[in-house]
């Protein structure tokens, strides 16, 4: 019976992992935590496939409304590891997504919050994940480190 | 033994002089005086007072320095859209700033571009580097 249990229990979190995918990222280079989080939190390479880095990467001068332009030699190297660290392709949109948060992963993940949370001041956006995800700069968004500020 | 500690204590020595290699800001402000000179001939220096105005005012967009680095450069500021803590931008109260020419360039390339659609003149980098140095 016991051996059932633990069986069974191994199954479930194993699934659950599956299911749920990473949550702990841990890919990480130098340049791109100084570049990449100098205004925002350095969004994990896994959160976008490579072809959404690449396009990113070729627009930074006009960066979400923002000029974000870097060096080439920068450029080169930061694009580099975020296409080598990418995530799957998993929105099969003709022009690469471009927000994490209008992927279908993140709306997934995010589809029990109500709208009142994005709109608390303390949050702010959707793009503030430090605002709930209390490990973010850690690459932990694990379950257990959320707290949503009320 | 010796000769290895009177050589460590040397290194420690200079090392702890930041400006031995390190740029400062009166070092910029001295670049951006050449240049000033060579973009207008008839350059009459920085003010540190104009250097204010300009950066608490917009400049045909939504955004003024001050929106990200506050009406007190002396404090910490974040940024506008996402909240991002930024550090003190003034000197006085941040010995880091102005101490390194690509960062300086950099971030006045693509501040300006989104406050101003432009790159700032040398006067204006002066007089803006002016102010802050103007702070306590």
């Amino acid at each position: 019976m016991k051996t059932v249990l633990i069986a069974a229990t191994l199954l479930a979190a194993s699934a659950a992992a599956h299911a749920d995918g990473q949550k702990t990222f841990t890919a990480t280079n130098p340049t791109w935590q100084a570049e990449c989080g100098s205004c925002h939190l350095a969004y994990p390479p896994q959160l976008l496939p490579a072809r959404s880095w690449r396009a990113l990467m070729t627009g930074l001068d006009k960066h979400f409304g923002s000029d974000a332009s870097v060096d080439a030699k920068t450029a080169a190297e930061i694009g580099v590891f975020l296409e080598k660290n990418a995530g799957r392709d998993r929105d099969a949109t003709a022009k690469p997504v471009l927000r994490i948060t209008d992927t279908g992963w993140f709306r997934h993940e995010h589809d029990e919050v109500a709208a009142s949370v994005w709109r608390n001041p303390k949050v702010k956006s959707a793009a503030n994940c430090a605002a709930c995800h209390t490990g973010a700069a850690r690459g932990d968004f694990n379950e257990h480190s959320i707290r949503i500020p009320r | 033994m010796k000769r290895n500690r009177i050589a460590l204590g040397f290194i420690a020595a200079v090392m702890s002089v930041p400006q031995a290699w390190a740029e400062t800001p009166a070092d910029f402000l001295r670049t951006f005086e050449a240049s000033a000179r060579q973009e207008a001939p008839g350059f009459a220096g920085f003010s540190a007072a104009r250097g204010e105005a300009f950066f608490k005012t917009t400049h045909g967009n939504d955004w003024s320095c001050a929106s990200c680095h506050t009406q007190r450069p002396t404090q910490a500021g974040k940024h506008a859209k996402t909240d991002k803590p930024i550090e003190p931008l003034a000197p006085a109260a941040n010995p880091a700033r102005f101490t390194q020419q690509a960062k300086v360039a950099k971030w006045f390339k693509r501040n300006c571009n989104d406050v101003l659609n432009r790159a700032c003149t040398a006067q204006e980098q002066g007089d803006v580097l002016a102010y802050l140095m103007s702070l306590k």
